[in-house]
């Protein structure tokens, strides 16, 4: 395992950065048409802001499954990287997919947590993990070796980086502002889903 | 036995082992059920398969979507009381952005139920199933097993709308009252 992750970020020492800042940092980072799957709320709204790719999904309800949806399209596509993308009030809901993951062993599969300890959307109530759950903790002991908070901006690309040229699963959470998403995504699911579907290569437009 | 109908000598879950396979479903994901122990057992068994246990059955639904739209079809076992944690992602994701994943329930609840927990999460599954217009089939005779799914299965993907098996006790045996 290279430095990059076993970064020695903690949840008590890492900086809490913008949400929408990582994701850009995060998209621009990508050279292979990974997929990227947005968890639902303002991890789609800016994933979607920072510039919308062929290769992107957004979730419109479903809460909590950007981590298996990304975990399916990574068995169907074992060539191309694919990144969840979710909050940590979603990861919450969803806990038993680390379990899953970890046994399957994906290669090709990121997860990142953007944790803010709010349910920002619903009007910024607390979770109830908030200041208290270390993720990666949790991750690590759900059986994925490879996890990290991210230290700051510098340490979140480069443990990116490690994540796209190493293989995973990689888990990667970082400490996020309140600060609201940028835009919103369209909502049309159907085009939504069709729309990935090309960019994946799996369907032509008629 | 009907020896004009070589079927009949195969046991349900070799049936819907060999029909998933023709219809290249080979990822089957699953939160157990007694019922569906040898056919668990023997898509583990078999290397055309990929086939894992998840956390809970609206992972499971969250993971075949995503390989569906990854260009990989897959199904799904449950049994009814996995069902009824399931209706939100039905709703929110499978309906309304047309995916195609392949249900199959292994019903406990009626026919012998000896818990008043299954027997009324039971009655729930059909009317969901029925207020999103998902293609459902309650399979009870052997000799209709194999045309139901394989049509089924083929309706679903050419369709992209979702499909339900409802496998009865009197298919499969059901699970039966420790007494």
């Amino acid at each position: 395992m290279s430095s990059a992750v076993s970064a020695v970020a903690r949840y008590d020492n890492a900086k809490v950065v913008n949400r929408f800042d990582l994701t850009k940092r995060l998209v621009a980072r990508l050279r292979h048409d990974e997929a990227v799957i947005g968890g639902i709320g303002n991890t789609n709204f800016d994933l979607w802001s920072a510039g919308h790719r062929p290769q992107n999904f957004y979730m419109l309800g479903s809460m909590g499954l950007a981590i298996p949806i990304a975990f399916g399209v990574a068995l169907a596509q074992p060539q191309r990287h694919v990144i969840a993308l979710e909050g940590d009030g979603s990861l919450l809901m969803q806990l038993g997919c680390l379990a899953t993951i970890a046994a399957q062993k994906p290669n090709n599969l990121t997860i990142v947590i953007m944790d803010n300890g709010l349910y920002q959307i619903t009007g910024g109530q607390r979770t109830p993990a908030a200041g208290t759950t270390d993720y990666v903790a949790l991750a690590r002991a759900a059986g994925l070796s490879k996890c990290a908070w991210a230290g700051d901006e510098e340490d979140f690309e480069k443990l990116i980086d490690a994540a796209l040229a190493e293989g995973g699963p990689t888990f990667i959470a970082a400490r996020i502002d309140d600060k609201p998403g940028v835009g919103t995504t369209d909502r049309d699911p159907v085009q939504i889903r069709e729309r990935f579907m090309m960019g994946l290569g799996v369907r032509r437009k008629v | 036995m009907n020896t004009a109908n070589p079927a009949a000598a195969q046991p349900w879950y070799d049936i819907i082992q060999h029909t998933l396979k023709r219809n290249d479903v080979k990822l089957v994901t699953y939160v157990p059920d007694k019922v569906f122990t040898p056919l668990i057992k023997n898509l583990h068994a078999d290397a055309d398969f990929l086939t894992f246990p998840t956390a809970r059955e609206e992972e499971a639904l969250g993971i075949l979507s995503g390989a569906w739209m990854g260009g990989r079809r897959g199904a799904v076992l449950m049994q009814t009381s996995g069902f009824g944690t399931i209706p939100n992602v039905l709703a929110s994701l499978v309906v309304p952005y047309q995916v195609p994943v392949i249900m199959f329930v292994s019903e406990r609840g009626t026919l012998g139920e000896f818990n008043l927990g299954q027997a009324m999460v039971c009655r729930t599954m059909r009317p969901v199933l029925e207020s999103l217009a998902v293609e459902t089939h309650t399979i009870t005779r052997h000799d209709e097993l194999e045309f139901i799914v394989d049509r089924s299965i083929k309706q679903a993907v050419a369709t992209q709308a979702a499909v339900a098996f409802i496998l009865s006790p009197l298919l499969t045996g059901g699970k039966v009252f420790a007494a």
